[in-house]
């Protein structure tokens, strides 16, 4: 089992991530250079993958187009807890949103960051957290380095699977990076100054 | 100005940690050199042609004696001695060693600064007027906004991997010093007819590749509202921004792709969701910031001082420097003095260390102790009593930076260019110096005027020159530095976008090309007129036709515009 970052603790993961099976994509190029995102509200996959995608047994966390498409199919997996869903940087979490009565009967819900540079799954997490009323494990995949953790738990994260190569021994004291940050964010809905009596003499 | 609490201290000293350590891993191997780049960016450090660049903040342009003691002491330190004043008020080092940053980073953290988000893709130093508070047109003083917005966007957590890089600017006054329609968000300190504090909101300005002028997307926010509303913003375009181009990857792309009325729609619906939570500002915090902008003690002291109108009929030079270089000030018997980085044959904004040292005792000695840097790149002592101005002209002239030039032909706004910079086209300094070296008799400068002359020495636009009243852009074809020449740009409340005249010049024709341009305006102009005037009268036409009169490519230009 791979290694996770729950809160502070490094835990057996007793969850698998089930993606699209990879496919051989033309290689786009804007002025020049390939492009490396896909723009939000682009599809992520065609219906016929969506269909032909085989949910294994055990506790797995389903791509967000196969959990929109198959909802029905998927209720018993939903109401055993052993079904989760992932939703990438480019996906809306509007539509997860709408697409279930309460967001909290998913056991896990995670983000992907198909690359460390995309900062479209913050604000995603930012929405899950503090607009949409999820409270479960919300879990970073996908390009996940040390160097974001800090801002990941203050957007709403509380799981991480760091990138395998990363010093996962090094996590906790990323997390901590700052003691007093300044903004309101869902991890502490209030800013610095109405949380801390600010001034020379504090 | 600003002093930091337990809280913000606590910051910058453990963003120095955190930096160290990134450092260390990076010379250990431990990160690669993709995943450092944006952490290192977020710090200020690029790699350059020649060696790293650390950008430090200079947030609003605002700079105590004791700070700028710190800068020379680690440009002396660090690097070779030199520093260079930058258009967002920043200060940039050329010659930093990469694995030496951390301990410029402790230095800087010991007098209240930081190099945080002076580079990558996140919300970048707010700017400002740098005659805030001493301007007899302001209107609201924008320095309290402007750090209440630095410390928000200091480190937010879900604004650090924006598609592009992000600026903020403010105005307060009835004339705008600080470009807020070429900003990613611009906003304008208003009242309304009650009386009370908002926010005019721009979104979309930006110069780059693709100029544009932001579009108002709210009228009057009030100024609690302001970190809320920015916070909207910011996430429409977190997640809606291009990250497929990134030359169309900031926000003036969306705003153009949606509509300006499109996007306001959305930005206000997000807002309904977070305008009345927690991050409304507070009376309380407000008061806490403004108290650090007081007024200074300011003497009660009449406008008229004895002996200055002598001193002004008897020294023409003095008399030119004050025409120039001394600005009104909405205290009786004081004035704000501009300091000159643009000497000919120095590359503008460059200061030694010894002449940060001679303008920090200036600053003590005639400015309660605090400076400003402007985005022209010149240094303002805000703060300066009439009677003190000859004293000062002349300690100011020992130390090269009395140049009375301020708002002329010479009084270049200009990146570091090819010289120094790996994203450059072309290099931007000796265009500079061949300028002023061409134009440098004083009496023929003062008579041409008011003019803006910027150069980039590529399209990411860091000289301004779109809004130059003539404008100088590196380009590069076939592997040669040209340069192309755009005329009737200009910032403020009547904020236009250059035209290009046609062909690009070779380097060396370019101090001609320029001649001929101001000899076209000296022909045309009324009394009153300066070269924007003209040229906004007579229109563009008569600079190019004489520009081009009698060469081969004043046949390519019909086809080049046509």
């Amino acid at each position: 089992m791979a290694k996770l970052i729950r809160h502070e603790g490094i835990v057996e993961d007793e969850w698998s991530v089930l993606r699209f099976p990879a496919k051989e994509e033309p290689l786009r190029k804007q002025a020049g250079k390939p492009v490396l995102f896909k723009l939000t509200g682009e599809a992520s996959a065609t219906p016929d993958e969506i269909a032909n995608l085989a949910v294994p047994e055990g506790k797995t966390i389903i791509p967000l187009p196969l959990w929109l498409a198959r909802s029905d199919e998927l209720a018993a997996r939903l109401a055993a807890a052993t079904l989760g869903v992932w939703i990438d940087s480019h996906e809306s979490p509007e539509a997860l949103a709408g697409s279930l009565d309460d967001l909290n009967r998913f056991a896990v819900i995670a983000v992907n960051f198909p690359r460390f540079i995309d900062g479209r799954g913050y604000s995603i997490a930012a929405l899950l957290r503090t607009r949409y009323g999820y409270r479960g494990e919300l879990r970073a995949i996908g390009e996940v380095l040390l160097d974001q953790l800090f801002y990941l738990k203050r957007c709403g994260f509380d799981a991480y699977a760091l990138r395998t190569d990363q010093n996962i021994d090094d996590a906790a004291r990323r997390l901590r990076d700052f003691s007093h940050p300044y903004q309101a964010a869902a991890d502490q809905p209030l800013p610095l100054f109405r949380r801390q009596a600010r001034g020379l003499t504090a | 100005m600003y002093q930091y609490d337990h809280y913000d201290q606590t910051i910058v000293n453990e963003r120095v940690a955190q930096y160290k350590d990134q450092t260390r891993r990076y010379l250990a191997g431990e990160l690669s050199e993709d995943e450092f780049r944006p952490l290192r960016l977020q710090n200020g450090l690029y790699i350059q042609r020649h060696a790293p660049m650390l950008r430090i903040a200079i947030p609003y342009g605002l700079l105590s004696s004791r700070q700028l003691r710190m800068l020379a002491h680690i440009a002396r330190t660090y690097d070779r001695g030199y520093g260079h004043f930058s258009t967002r008020q920043n200060l940039q080092l050329n010659w930093p060693e990469l694995a030496r940053v951390p301990e410029i980073l402790e230095l800087l953290a010991s007098v209240q600064m930081h190099s945080i988000q002076t580079s990558g893709n996140c919300i970048r130093n707010i700017t400002t007027d740098p005659f805030a508070g001493v301007a007899p047109d302001e209107i609201v003083d924008p320095r309290p906004y402007a750090e209440i917005l630095r410390q928000w966007s200091t480190f937010h957590p879900e604004f650090a991997y924006l598609p592009r890089k992000f600026k903020i600017a403010l105005n307060g006054a009835a004339q705008d010093r600080a470009v807020v329609q070429w900003h990613d968000i611009g906003l304008d300190l208003i009242r309304n007819e009650a009386g009370e504090i908002g926010l005019r909101v721009l979104v979309g300005g930006g110069m780059g590749r693709t100029p544009m002028l932001g579009s108002v997307i709210r009228e009057f926010l009030p100024w609690q509202h302001m970190l809320t509303y920015c916070e909207a913003i910011l996430r429409v375009y977190n997640r809606y921004g291009r990250r497929d181009n990134s030359f169309k990857a900031r926000i003036k792309i969306l705003v153009k792709a949606l509509g300006a009325a499109e996007f306001a729609r959305q930005v206000e619906e997000e807002w309904t969701h977070v305008k009345d939570g927690p991050s409304i500002l507070t009376q309380e915090e407000f008061d806490r910031v403004a108290a650090c902008f007081t007024q200074p003690a300011y003497e009660t002291l009449s406008d008229q001082v004895p002996g200055l109108n002598a001193r002004l009929a008897q020294n023409k030079a003095f008399a030119n420097w004050v025409r120039r270089n001394v600005h009104a000030h909405k205290v009786p018997g004081y004035a704000a003095v501009t300091l000159s980085l643009k000497k000919t044959g120095v590359p503008p904004g460059d200061c030694t260390a010894e002449q940060m040292e001679l303008v920090a005792n200036l600053a003590d000695r005639y400015s309660f102790g605090e400076l400003r840097v402007s985005h022209e790149q010149n240094l303002i002592l805000a703060d300066v009593k009439k009677a003190d101005l000859y004293e000062l002209w002349q300690q100011a002239r020992l130390g090269g930076l009395a140049t009375p030039n301020i708002g002329l032909l010479t009084d270049i706004v200009c990146c570091p260019g090819g010289d120094f910079c790996s994203l450059a086209n072309a290099k931007s300094i000796p265009i500079a110096a061949a300028i002023q070296r061409r134009f440098d008799d004083l009496d023929y400068l003062h008579d041409i005027g008011e003019i803006d002359l910027n150069i980039s020495g590529c399209m990411n636009s860091c000289g301004h020159h779109h809004v130059g009243h003539i404008g100088i852009l590196g380009v590069d074809k076939n592997d040669q530095e040209w340069y192309q020449i755009s005329i009737g740009g200009a910032q403020g409340n009547d904020s236009s976008l250059g035209t290009v005249i046609g062909p690009s010049f070779a380097a060396e024709d370019v101090p001609g090309v320029i001649e001929k341009l101001i000899e076209t305006y000296l022909e045309h102009r009324t009394e009153e007129e300066r070269f924007i005037d003209t040229l906004r009268r007579i229109g563009v036409e008569p600079f190019k036709a004489r520009v081009y009169r009698g060469t081969r490519d004043n046949k390519a230009k019909e086809v080049v515009n046509g």
